[in-house]
């Protein structure tokens, strides 16, 4: 079986191995098509001469043609060089791998949230479909999914931080005056716990908990449908007639039979929202200012930093393609009818 | 015996629907004494399933029991609190079901699904559950019992799966099973050892038990009682064979008719139709080509055994052969390299005098061949589409392979193959939603008879259809057959069916033809020991049949 698992695993990487070239020489080519040229960006000023101008772009490669560009980019990233950010002057590498702890701790623990909810309030309506309750889910899905996340995060700070004063002052993962915990993993929750210090932990975590909201919101409704429906077609099938007919109690079909059915495509859907969601959250980082990798690449969009908007676009492709697998692996072991070789 | 184990007094139920209240049961009186056997049966829509749901008090939401009251042992359950069904159900009173995979959680391993249903009665010693799971699983015979407790439901066969089935009613020993449809959808051979088993463990056990069927063979062989249902209403019943033997209701009257037996014709089956005019059969010179011949023919899907292996026959012009086996046989695979669905491996396939299987199945369509040759499928829900009309499905082969546009041609030819099927022409414009089982039948044959074809494939079209229906479709066949001269194949398990309707027979088995020859000549004399085990578990209908056998499995 765990044989089985590590050889699909592994022939999935390999499978994806073109679509990344693929995302690569796209992004590349993408960038070079935008308006906007990265030498007259990073001329010293407005009054920068043309020679300064040509030097620059010598300096940085821009005066051959594209496919030699192209050519000597896949040698880097081949290489694991992938360039230096031109706004902050570091190895995109390094600010990378700076910025992601905070997104991924964010978009993680906002779908844990939103799991959370959808849960108990898909199954909610699917037991009482037609009712209050099913009108209220289905209201509150609706609300969740056409309010844009940056209207309902100013909703969330002014309610929460404004009048109640409950939250933190929503700038940052951490208060600017407390200290952020030694970087180990560059998960805050973890670090701090891995450091004892339930403070801090408390601190970030009150700090995480209005952007985790608001992105939960926003992908509340597809989970909270899908288990829904998922339920309710399961609910009508006939292996839960046969259960009653045999008199299990309600408890154990709901759960043990109906709900452990009724997750295999949730799951599915989990692994396309965390997809999106990780992509997505960058409206979010930006109200927030949380120090994240998509508002890092959206400040490298506009001022033409090629360089990280290539490496953010191949990151966002390659976290796509690992979380599929695992959604895979996960199916495979849920459901024994999908065969594992 | 004082009183009887169930007893259902004038019995109502209505359904809410998006168009009213419906009432599907309107005062049912079943009485059930211990130990006994109860055949319900009747026509699809005539509430016998209804009815068993009812008495288990699993009608669903929109289901409601309007009136009388069910007893069982004596105590009133028409209003019991679920906790009080929740007792009863599994342990004393218990239920299985068509369609045994899909009454199995797919997730769900045999072992704890049956151990989930002791638990619920408190039945388990915790020691020994596996043991106890074991026991039941050997009581119901199932081969290699051990290996079988930790398969799910996906990896069995079908047989397999009622037998699970089974074993999770009996689990707690009830006093009453009752069996929805068990055995439709098996092959028959499976029918006839399900059953055999459930006899067996009905006798062992003292239960009562009520088998619900749309099949009087089946009812006639294994019930001492019988209720014929129509349209809600329990119209006749009495002892097995005294009702059967003598109906006395004109609808049981009408599905003792249609109902095969041994030596029954289609004239026997549905003696209202209006006799076939037979065309005079013009004497075909000896040398003439058959309509349809297979020389070899192999198809492999890259299992272990090819689907089919080395298959030959040959089918006269205005001809009619049945294909028979069991599933798994090839026969539907077969008839896909007929129309060209599928390509061979290896062999030819020679339609008229011309080879057509070297014709790719993707570029068959663009052939002359295609409007030859029409197809019927098995379900005539599924085969239709939901967005047309039926006159659109008749005008869709003519509109695609003629080129037919709308205009009075379109609409007469669309006219012509509707009164050929039998189908009336104010149900032209009717969505198949609108349309009864035997409608949609009709269309789909409609459909086929549009292009005018020379050769009609039949995959199984009458086997979602009630017994009365289907004695009306197999003489429209024959009719079509004897009249127009079209050639028929005809894929089937029903052996009975493909006696009357096929001057041919060829047997398979895993792909390979056991037998082959006139029907009759099979039916009276079988060389195949293969075709005798057929044979033998073709459920007729013959009331004869049943004192026989109950001593057999009391013996």
């Amino acid at each position: 079986m765990l044989a089985g698992i590590a050889r699909r695993v592994g022939r999935r990487l390999l499978a994806s191995l073109p679509a990344l070239l693929g995302v690569v020489v796209v992004t590349f080519m993408l960038m070079r098509v935008l308006p906007g040229d990265p030498a007259v960006f990073f001329a010293s000023g407005p009054s920068a001469g043309k020679e300064e101008i040509e030097d620059l772009r010598r300096t940085m490669g821009l005066d051959k043609p594209i496919p030699v560009q192209l050519f000597r980019y896949l040698g880097e990233i081949a290489q694991g060089e992938f360039g230096r950010s031109m706004t902050t002057g570091q190895p995109v590498v390094l600010d990378i791998k700076r910025r992601l702890p905070a997104s991924l701790e964010l978009t993680c623990t906002a779908l844990l949230i939103a799991l959370s909810l959808a849960l108990p309030l898909g199954i909610a309506a699917a037991l009482r479909p037609g009712t209050v309750i099913d009108h209220t889910v289905r209201l509150l899905c609706t609300l969740g999914v056409c309010v844009p996340t940056f209207v309902s995060g100013l909703l969330l700070i002014y309610m929460f931080y404004y009048l109640l004063g409950w939250a933190p002052d929503p700038t940052a993962r951490i208060d600017i005056f407390a200290s952020p915990p030694p970087e180990i993993t560059g998960f805050y929750l973890i670090d701090f716990i891995l450091m004892g210090d339930w403070d801090g932990w408390w601190a970030a975590f009150r700090q995480l908990l209005l952007p985790a909201f608001t992105m939960a919101l926003f992908v509340l409704a597809p989970l909270a449908r899908m288990t829904r429906a998922s339920m309710l077609a399961v609910l009508g099938s006939d292996f839960i007639r046969t259960a009653h007919a045999m008199g299990l109690s309600r408890p154990r079909i709901v759960v043990a039979y109906a709900l452990r059915n009724a997750l295999l495509p949730v799951i599915t859907i989990t692994g396309i929202v965390f997809s999106t969601m990780l992509g997505a959250n960058v409206l979010v980082e930006k109200v927030f200012s949380w120090p994240g990798v998509a508002s890092y690449a959206l400040d490298a969009l506009l001022s033409s930093d090629y360089a990280p908007v290539q490496a953010f676009v191949l990151l966002m492709a390659s976290i796509f393609v690992l979380v599929n697998v695992t959604i895979d692996v996960l199916y495979g072991i849920a459901d024994p009818r999908v065969s594992v070789a | 015996m004082t009183e009887p184990l169930l007893q259902v007094e004038n019995l109502q139920v209505a359904f809410s629907t998006r168009h009213g209240t419906v009432t599907a049961l309107h005062g049912i009186d079943i009485a059930l004494a211990r130990g006994e056997t109860l055949g319900i049966v009747g026509e699809s829509g005539s509430g016998k399933s209804v009815t068993s749901l009812a008495v288990m008090r699993l009608l669903d939401r929109a289901g409601r029991i309007t009136g009388g009251r069910v007893l069982f042992d004596g105590r009133d359950i028409t209003h019991a609190g679920h906790a009080d069904l929740r007792r009863l159900r599994g342990s004393a009173l218990s239920m299985i079901f068509q369609n045994p995979r899909a009454a199995l959680n797919p997730i769900r391993t045999v072992e704890h699904q049956i151990i989930d249903v002791l638990a619920a009665h408190g039945r388990l010693s915790r020691a020994s559950a596996r043991t106890q799971a074991l026991e039941l699983l050997r009581a119901v015979l199932i081969r290699d019992p051990e290996a079988r407790l930790k398969a799910y439901p996906h990896e069995l066969s079908g047989g397999m799966c009622q037998r699970v089935m089974i074993a999770m009613a009996i689990a707690c020993e009830p006093a009453l099973l009752i069996a929805d449809e068990p055995t439709t959808g098996l092959d028959v051979t499976t029918q006839q050892t399900v059953m055999e088993l459930l006899a067996r463990i009905k006798a062992e056990r003292g239960m009562a038990m009520i088998l619900i069927t749309h099949d009087l063979g089946l009812a006639a062989r294994w019930c001492d009682r019988i209720a014929v249902m129509e349209a809600g209403r329990v119209v006749e019943h009495g002892p097995t064979e005294t009702l059967f033997e003598a109906p006395k209701h004109p609808y049981t009257r009408r599905l003792v008719a249609a109902s095969p037996t041994r030596q029954s014709t289609l004239a026997d089956l549905a003696p209202d139709a209006p006799p076939v005019r037979v065309r005079a059969v013009e004497r075909r010179p000896p040398g003439t080509p058959p309509l349809l011949e297979l020389v070899n023919v192999v198809k492999s899907f890259g299992g272990p055994v090819p689907a089919v292996d080395d298959v030959s026959f040959r089918l006269p012009v205005g001809g009619a052969l049945g294909l028979v086996g069991e599933s798994g046989s090839g026969k539907t695979t077969l008839s896909r390299l007929v129309c060209r669905l599928l390509d061979p491996d290896d062999g030819d396939i020679v339609f008229d005098g011309e080879s057509i299987a070297r014709i790719p199945a993707r570029e068959f369509h663009r052939s002359r061949q295609r409007r030859d040759i029409q197809i019927v499928f098995q379900d005539p829900n599924d085969s239709l589409n939901p967005r047309h009309t039926a006159f659109d499905s008749i005008a869709h082969p003519l509109r695609r392979l003629e080129g037919m546009r709308d205009g009075a041609a379109l609409d007469t030819r669309v006219r012509e193959a509707a009164s050929r099927a039998g189908l009336p022409m104010d149900l032209l414009h009717r969505f198949p939603h609108q349309l009864s089982g035997g409608q949609k039948a009709r269309v789909g044959i409609a459909r086929a008879v549009a292009p005018r074809p020379r050769l009609m494939i039949l995959d199984e079209p009458t086997a979602a259809l009630d017994v009365s229906v289907q004695a009306v479709i197999l003489q429209l066949l024959d009719r079509l057959r004897r009249e127009d001269g079209i050639g028929l194949l005809f894929v089937s398990h029903d052996l009975n069916v493909v006696r009357m309707l096929c001057d041919d027979l060829v047997v398979l088995q895993v792909g390979k033809v056991m037998e082959a020859g006139p029907s009759q000549e099979i039916f009276r004399h079988p060389q195949a020991e293969y075709t005798r085990t057929l044979l033998e578990a073709v459920p007729y209908f013959d009331p004869q049949r049943r004192a026989t056998l109950l001593s057999s499995t009391a013996a």
